[in-house]
């Protein structure tokens, strides 16, 4: 068993050298990921062992970033893009919704757009605007894309190799704020199909159902739980579009009784998609209506503000006694 | 090519005359010359019989290309089979150039597809309809050939070139300026053939530019230049220069080719609302058919004969689209779910056999 000791960022960093290896057709592109490594330095090192013409720094232009991956792609390549941050994937977001998730569709099926787009998303790192976004349930709501979130160093490293491999879009949410959190990393374990949530940690009270940075919040909010004799079961569900509902239903089928937690602004989001469907699903198996906590229906905050903004163990607590209440 | 083009190029005056450039001639024979008019009106005919079907309620929308038979014609016959062409929605006489059937442009406009080409068929990549996008995917298309070694080889068979077209009020998009950028940022091998018909729906040129839109390559560092986008020779002169120095690995070029949108921007618009008729009897003199006529006949090449054969060529062909047009079958709902993604979701399949049940309960009840 190869097992490394990873921090989120470096799994990523190792699964994007490991794709690089194994398909030639893998470039990566996106301002500053060349010498720099990208702001994050999550490409560090690739291009001075792949070349400029497989680690390629953009011009400073979201746009063009991603409507030359869409041309690269139709030439048989597989680009991997970065976006430095949340808030700068909208100049992009035209080619996004009307040509990267609809070529295939377009075309009947003879182009495909094996793209990966990375973004780094998602608050708690006290940084200026346009820095700390949730914009999932846009690319979520694009029939055409595939949304997944990795939580943890293990998936991290995984789930970017499966997100190239895979045929089709796919947009990678990295929880910034979790870049540093450290793991043990089997490189030649068998991974889980990318498209598939997990029991993160077992119970039987109820189920919290969360992904990407707000997993450790769920994970601790479950361990905090225990101490009061309530026996929490935490899901991550690594994969935002398509949801995998069989393992969803099948933890609140067991606990009947659940919350959804994201730092997105709770209309519109995840949040109330997933409740929607456990409702449709297991109304006469829950005790409780889904809950859901999340971002309040404002721009991102100030970030001396944002400690109050985002969920933390509290309001998660706090929504599970309003279940358990019911 | 020390100083692009500060005037517009020509090589056929709109009276059918001859004339030289310093910089750019035209090589083809007397037969290619009357190949291309046979493009140019196969192109106007199916164009005619598009709008025609569109009026009769067989297509939902048509964009015309009436007038731009040149620059279309002229610039399509400029690839070679290995180049790859990236157009908007109105490059019909291109894709007839490409080999692409006429009734494969119907679907889109009929309603019974997205598009629904294979654009590695013949090349030609699917119809843009967001102003601009296309540029972007050229670029990139060309910056994947520029990582395949496939120009500056010198294997006439091999160095490959992307053409991508768009029109002048695309030129204000910022995909179309972005495209600029990486193009030249990387040397890519893409010309960017814009047609500047004058107007974008109701807005004239000079609402997108204050300058000559050629100019605009200036300050993106690459070669702009201008041709008589009627003119069907030069427009072939100038594409081929272009196209030359992109697969040589010399890099993007714009053309622009002035020419004329004698029809409407689509059938649902309505140019006697901000337009002149006196602007359309001007460029009516300009025709780009009518001139190479006057040349062809004028040496002799061609005669009535010849033109009527054409005439009733084009006309079999336009009632073979017609047919095809009428015969193309509706898009079945629960199939577009297959479409959707190329390793299809159990969630889209779900909601597919949902749909086929509920459209299946109304086939019962009947």
């Amino acid at each position: 068993m190869a097992v490394e000791k990873l921090t989120l960022g470096k799994a990523l960093n190792a699964g994007l050298r490991r794709a690089m290896e194994a398909d030639p057709k893998v470039v990566l592109a996106g301002e500053d990921i060349g010498a720099l490594g990208g702001v994050f330095r999550i490409t560090e090192g690739l291009q001075k062992d792949f070349g400029e013409s497989r680690v390629i720094d953009s011009p400073l232009a979201e746009s063009g970033i991603l409507g030359t991956a869409v041309g690269m792609a139709m030439r048989g390549y597989r680009p991997v893009c970065e976006v430095q941050f949340d808030g700068f994937v909208f100049p992009a977001f035209d080619q996004i919704v009307t040509q990267w998730a609809k070529m295939h569709n377009r075309t009947l099926g003879a182009v495909k757009m094996p793209i990966v787009l990375r973004l780094p998303f998602g608050g708690g790192i006290g940084a200026v605007e346009h820095h700390s976004e949730s914009p999932e349930a846009y690319f979520a709501h694009t029939p055409g894309l595939k949304v997944v979130s990795p939580s943890n160093p293990v998936d991290a490293y995984w789930m970017i190799q499966q997100a190239i491999a895979s045929e089709d879009p796919v947009v990678f949410l990295e929880p910034k704020r979790r870049y540093h959190e450290k793991a043990e990393v089997d490189v030649e374990a068998s991974p889980r199909p990318l498209h598939e949530a997990v029991v993160a940690r077992p119970g039987k009270d109820l189920t919290l159902l969360a992904y990407g940075p707000m997993m450790k919040t769920c994970l601790q909010a479950a361990d905090a739980a225990a101490e009061e004799g309530v026996d929490i079961e935490v899901v991550d569900l690594r994969t935002l579009a398509p949801l995998d509902m069989p393992t969803i239903i099948e933890s609140v089928r067991r606990t009947t009784r659940a919350v959804v937690v994201h730092e997105a602004p709770l209309s519109g989001g995840l949040g109330g998609e997933i409740a929607a469907r456990l409702h449709e699903t297991l109304f006469y198996d829950m005790e409780a209506p889904v809950l859901r906590v999340g971002g309040y229906d404002l721009p991102y905050p100030p970030s001396r503000a944002e400690d109050e903004y985002l969920p933390d163990l509290d309001r998660v607590l706090d929504a599970v006694d309003r279940s358990l209440a019911h | 090519m020390a100083d692009p083009a500060h005037e517009m190029v020509q090589l056929l005056t709109p009276e059918g005359e001859r004339v030289e450039h310093p910089d750019f001639t035209f090589d083809g024979s007397d037969e290619d010359v009357a190949g291309y008019l046979r493009d140019m009106v196969m192109t106007r005919r199916l164009d005619n019989e598009a709008t025609a079907l569109q009026r009769q309620g067989e297509l939902g929308l048509w964009a015309p290309c009436l007038g731009q038979e040149a620059a279309q014609v002229g610039s399509g016959r400029a690839t070679r089979a290995q180049d790859v062409v990236f157009p908007s929605y109105r490059e019909h006489g291109v894709a007839w150039t490409r080999g692409v059937k006429p009734v494969t442009l119907l679907g889109l406009f009929r309603g019974v597809s997205l598009g629904g080409w294979d654009p590695h068929a013949n090349y030609f990549a699917p119809y843009a309809i967001v102003i601009g996008t296309q540029a972007l995917h050229g670029t990139g298309y060309a910056m994947g050939v520029l990582n395949d070694g496939a120009v500056g080889t010198g294997d006439p068979d091999r160095d490959t070139a992307v053409v991508t077209y768009f029109g002048d009020g695309a030129t204000s998009q910022g995909d179309v300026n972005e495209a600029f950028v990486f193009a030249n940022s990387y040397t890519a091998p893409v010309v960017f053939f814009c047609q500047n018909n004058q107007w974008a729906i109701s807005e004239p040129i000079t609402r997108q530019s204050k300058i000559p839109l050629y100019r605009r390559a200036d300050g993106f560092g690459f070669p702009g230049i201008q041709v008589d986008g009627n003119d069907v020779l030069a427009v072939h002169a100038v594409t081929t220069w272009a196209l030359n120095r992109a697969r040589n690995g010399e890099g993007p070029a714009l053309i622009e080719a002035f020419t004329y949108r004698m029809g409407a921007h689509t059938t649902s618009d309505d140019p006697t609302k901000y337009r002149l008729a006196e602007e359309l009897e001007t460029w009516k003199l300009k025709d780009p058919i009518e001139r190479v006529k006057a040349y062809l006949a004028r040496r002799g090449v061609i005669d009535q004969a010849w033109l009527d054969d054409l005439q009733a060529e084009a006309d079999d062909m336009a009632a073979e689209m017609r047919a095809g047009c009428l015969a193309l079958p509706d898009p079945d709902m629960g199939d577009l779910f297959d479409l959707v993604y190329a390793e299809q979701t159990e969630h889209l399949r779900e909601q597919q056999a949902e749909y086929r049940a509920y459209a299946a309960s109304f086939e019962e009840e009947n």
